[in-house]
C-alpha cells in the first residue's frame, strides 16, 4: 500500500508527460471531430486592438459566429507583433482557425504553406475589385479576402484654401503652385510622410504608379520624376523636412493643428478629423503629372484567412465565418462604421452615394493596386529600397536619379 | 561572483584531497581510507549539484539562443522555415551578403560613433554628478532620486517624448532656443543627416547618466574619509585629491562601469528605432538596428542572424575585458 502511494505521483507525472502532447497534437493536427456539429468554438486572431475598431470587428465576428453556429474565441494582438506571433504559432502548429493579416504580409505567410486556399471551401470571389483579389492571392490562388479596404488621397483644409484663393490641385504643377502659395508663417502647404519604413514607401506609391513607375525596377525615368516632385516640395519648403521622420499619425496631427493646408492620408483618420467640428476638409485624388493620367493608388486593408490547422471540420466552420465577414451585408455595415470601402465593386456606387465623404476613396479603389501584386513575397526587400531612395534624395545626399540607381543596385 | 568562488573551491578540492590522501596513507590504517574518500566524493557531488540549476538556466536561456543564432546564420532561414522546419545550409553566404553590403560600413561607423559618444558623455557627466552629490547639502537625497527618473522610464516612452522635444517645427527644444533668440528657424535635429546621430547620442547619454551616477556614487562611498583627511594634511585637496586619491581608488569600479556601458550601448535598439528608425538616409543606422530590420521587416532571418553574430563578437571582446576587470576587482 505504502509503495503504491509513493509511486502514484510518479506514474501520474509520466502519464501526464506522455499524454499531454498526445492531447495537444490531437487538437491541432489529427481530425478528431469528423462531423461539423462537434465544432462549437472557433479561435480568431487579429490586430484590431484599439477602439473603436476592436468593437466593430468584434461585433461582426460575433454575428458571423452566430450565423455559423459557433462561439468566437478572439485574441487581439498589437499590429507590430502579429507576424512574429503567427510565425511562432506556425512552428508550434497552434495557428488560430481564422487569421487576419495585413494585405502585404499575406504573401509571406501564404508562402510558408500555413494557409488554405479559399477555393477549397468554395468561397465565392465574384465581384471583388481586381486589386483586392491580387492582394489576397499568392501564386494565382486566393488565400485571403478583405471585407473592406482603404487607400490614400489628398485631404485639404477648405477654409485655408478658400482664403488663399486656391482650388484643390489635380496635376503636379498645380500641386506645387498650391503648396507654395499655402506656405506661410508656421503653416506648410502640404504634409506627407517619407519616413524610413514601409509607410514612407506606401505614401510615395501614388505619384510613382500614376506616372507609370514600376516597383520591380525603380531606376526609371518615371519613378525619378515622381521622386523629383517629392524632393522639390521639401526643398522649396512647402513640405517640412520633418516629413523624413513623421508617421501618418503625425501628418494628421499637423493637418488638425492647421499647420498643414493639405495632407496625404487615408480614411481611417476621418474619425479624428470629425472630432474637430471647426475643421472643414475635402478629399481629392492625389494629383497626377499630366491631366489625363489615371490616378493609381495603393490598396490597404486587412485580409481574413483560414490557416492549415489540419482539422477539416474546424477549417470548414472557419471558412463559413470568413465567407460571412465578406458578405454584402457585413461589407456595407463594416465599411460604414469603420470609414473604409467595401471591397466588392458591385457595392461601390451605392456606398459612395450614401457616404459622400468616402466618395473619392471609393472611386480610387476601383483601380487601386496591391503592393504585392507584382513582387509577391519579394515586396519587403523592394519596399526597403524605395524608402531608402526617398530618404537619400530628400536629405539631398544624392539626386533623385542617383538615389534610385544606388538603391536599386543594393 | 558567487559562481566564480564556487568554481574555485571545487577546482581547489581535488588538490587538497590528494594531499590529504598522501598524508593519510602514511599515518592511518588502510581501512579508514575508502570511507573517507567516499565521503569526500559525496561532498564534491553535492557541490556540483548546487551548480546544476545555474548551469541549466544558462544553457537554456543563454546557450540555446546563442547556438541557435549561430546555426541560423549559416542557413537560408525564411518565413517558410517556421512552418516546414526546412532551412537549407548556405555556408558563409549570409555573412558575405551582410559584410559586403554597402550599408555595413555605414552601420559599423555609426555603431562606433554612437557607442563612443554615449559612453564618453554618460561617464563624464555621471562622474561629475556623483562627485557633486558627495557633498552634504539640503535636498541631496531627493535630487539624487529625481536623477534616476530616466532610468525608470520605459525606453519606448523616453524615445517618444524626445521625438516630440526634438521636432523641427513644434519641438520644445527649438521653441526654447527660438524664445531665447538663439535661432531663427528650427534646427532639424532628427531629420538632418549631419545632426541626427548627435541628437540620438544625446538622448542616449541622458538615459545612461543614472546608471553611471549610481554605480560611481556607490564606488565613491567606499573610499574611506581618512584618506582625504590624511591627504589634506599633505596639501592634497580639490583636483589633486581627485587625481591622487579618488581616481586610483575608483579605478576598479570605473573599468566595470565602462565595459558594461559599452556592451549595453552596442546593442541599443529601442531608442534609435523610436527616434529615427535608422534614418534619415541611414545616418543613424547601427549594426543592431540593421540586424533587426533584416530579420523582422525584410524576413531575412539568416542575414539578420549573421549580422547579429558580428555584434556578438564585438561585444565578446569587451566582455573579456569585463571579466578580467571584475576578477581583478574581486582579487583586490
Amino acid at each position: 500500500m505504502k509503495s503504491l502511494q509513493r509511486t502514484r505521483p510518479l506514474a501520474l507525472a509520466v502519464t501526464a508527460l506522455i499524454g499531454v502532447p498526445l492531447i495537444v497534437s490531437g487538437c491541432g493536427t489529427s481530425p478528431t471531430a469528423s462531423s461539423s456539429e462537434a465544432v462549437k468554438e472557433i479561435s480568431v486572431m487579429d490586430y484590431y486592438n484599439n477602439e473603436p475598431d476592436k468593437s466593430f470587428i468584434g461585433d461582426a465576428l460575433a454575428a458571423c459566429g452566430t450565423q455559423a453556429g459557433v462561439t468566437i474565441k478572439r485574441e487581439t494582438v498589437p499590429g507590430k507583433s502579429l507576424i512574429s506571433k503567427v510565425l511562432q504559432q506556425s512552428s508550434s502548429k497552434t495557428l488560430p482557425d481564422v487569421l487576419m493579416l495585413d494585405n502585404p504580409d499575406l504573401q509571406q505567410i501564404a508562402a510558408t504553406g500555413a494557409l488554405a486556399p479559399l477555393a477549397d471551401f468554395k468561397i465565392s470571389t465574384d465581384n471583388f475589385a481586381e486589386g483586392v483579389l491580387s492582394a489576397g492571392s499568392y501564386k494565382d490562388k486566393v488565400y485571403g479576402l478583405a471585407p473592406t479596404v482603404n487607400t490614400i488621397a489628398l485631404f485639404y483644409n477648405k477654409d485655408i484654401l478658400a482664403k488663399a484663393g486656391v482650388t484643390p490641385p489635380a496635376t503636379w504643377d498645380e500641386l506645387k503652385a498650391a503648396a507654395t502659395k499655402l506656405t506661410a508663417g508656421d503653416q506648410y502647404g502640404l504634409a506627407f510622410n517619407a519616413n524610413p519604413t514601409y509607410e514612407g514607401t506606401w505614401q510615395f506609391l501614388p505619384v510613382m504608379w500614376s506616372n507609370g513607375g514600376d516597383e520591380k525596377k525603380i531606376d526609371t525615368r518615371e519613378t525619378e520624376q515622381a521622386l523629383q516632385l517629392w524632393t522639390d516640395l521639401v526643398k522649396d519648403g512647402s513640405v517640412s523636412s520633418s516629413a523624413l521622420n513623421w508617421t501618418q499619425a503625425d501628418v494628421k496631427d499637423q493637418f488638425l493643428a492647421g499647420k498643414a493646408a493639405m495632407m496625404v492620408n487615408g480614411p481611417w483618420q476621418i474619425p479624428a478629423l470629425d472630432k474637430q467640428p471647426s475643421l472643414q476638409y475635402g478629399v481629392v485624388k492625389i494629383p497626377v503629372r499630366e491631366a489625363g493620367q489615371t490616378a493609381v493608388a495603393p490598396l490597404g486593408g486587412e485580409v481574413w484567412t483560414v490557416p492549415q490547422t489540419g482539422n477539416k471540420a474546424r477549417q470548414a466552420k472557419a471558412a463559413e465565418v470568413v465567407a460571412c465577414l465578406n458578405s454584402d451585408e457585413q461589407q456595407l455595415a463594416m465599411a460604414k462604421v469603420r470609414n473604409t470601402i467595401p471591397s466588392k465593386t458591385t457595392l461601390a456606387d451605392k456606398f459612395a452615394g450614401e457616404n459622400p465623404k468616402l466618395a473619392t476613396f471609393t472611386e480610387l479603389i476601383k483601380t487601386a493596386r496591391a503592393r504585392t501584386g507584382q513582387l509577391g513575397d519579394q515586396w519587403p526587400a523592394q519596399a526597403t529600397k524605395i524608402y531608402t531612395a526617398i530618404q537619400t534624395a530628400l536629405t539631398g545626399n544624392a539626386s533623385p536619379a542617383d538615389a534610385l540607381k544606388q538603391a536599386q543596385g543594393q | 561572483m558567487s559562481l566564480t568562488t564556487d568554481l574555485s573551491q571545487t577546482a581547489a578540492g581535488p588538490a587538497t584531497a590528494k594531499g590529504a590522501r598522501k598524508h593519510s596513507r602514511d599515518s592511518r590504517t588502510a581501512s579508514q581510507v575508502p570511507r573517507r574518500r567516499s565521503r569526500q566524493r559525496r561532498e564534491r557531488l553535492f557541490q556540483w549539484l548546487f551548480l546544476v540549476p545555474a548551469v541549466v538556466y544558462m544553457a537554456l536561456f543563454f546557450g540555446y539562443p546563442v547556438v541557435k543564432n549561430v546555426v541560423m546564420s549559416f542557413q537560408d532561414y525564411t518565413t517558410s522555415t517556421f512552418f516546414t522546419g526546412e532551412a537549407p545550409w548556405v555556408g558563409l553566404a549570409n555573412y558575405v551578403t551582410v559584410l559586403s553590403s554597402s550599408l555595413f560600413s555605414t552601420s559599423l561607423l555609426n555603431t562606433a560613433l554612437f557607442t563612443l559618444g554615449s559612453i564618453l558623455g554618460q561617464f563624464v557627466i555621471g562622474l561629475a554628478l556623483a562627485i557633486f552629490f558627495q557633498r552634504k547639502f539640503p535636498l541631496n537625497g531627493i535630487l539624487r532620486s529625481l536623477l534616476l527618473l530616466p532610468w525608470l522610464l520605459p525606453l519606448i516612452v523616453s524615445s517618444a517624448v524626445w521625438r516630440w522635444i526634438l521636432d523641427k517645427d513644434s519641438g520644445a527644444l527649438n521653441r526654447f532656443l527660438g524664445d531665447l533668440g538663439i535661432i531663427d528657424t528650427g534646427i532639424p535635429w532628427l531629420t538632418s543627416t549631419s545632426l541626427a546621430l548627435i541628437a540620438v547620442v544625446g538622448v542616449n547619454i541622458w538615459i545612461g547618466i543614472p546608471f553611471n551616477l549610481t554605480i560611481l556614487y556607490g564606488g565613491l562611498q567606499e573610499i574611506p574619509d581618512e584618506l582625504y583627511e590624511a591627504g589634506s594634511l599633505d596639501g592634497a585637496t580639490g583636483w589633486r585629491a581627485f587625481r591622487h586619491i579618488t581616481w586610483p581608488m575608483l579605478r576598479p569600479v570605473v573599468s566595470v562601469v565602462l565595459v558594461l556601458g559599452v556592451v549595453y550601448t552596442l546593442k541599443v535598439l529601442d531608442i534609435i528605432l523610436g527616434l529615427t528608425n535608422g534614418g534619415p538616409a541611414n545616418s543613424t543606422q547601427t549594426i543592431a538596428t540593421q540586424s533587426y530590420a533584416l530579420s523582422f521587416h525584410e524576413f531575412k532571418f539568416g542575414e539578420g542572424a549573421a549580422l547579429g553574430n558580428v555584434l556578438v563578437i564585438i561585444s565578446l571582446v569587451f566582455a573579456v575585458f569585463y571579466l578580467r576587470a571584475s576578477r581583478r576587482a574581486v582579487d583586490e
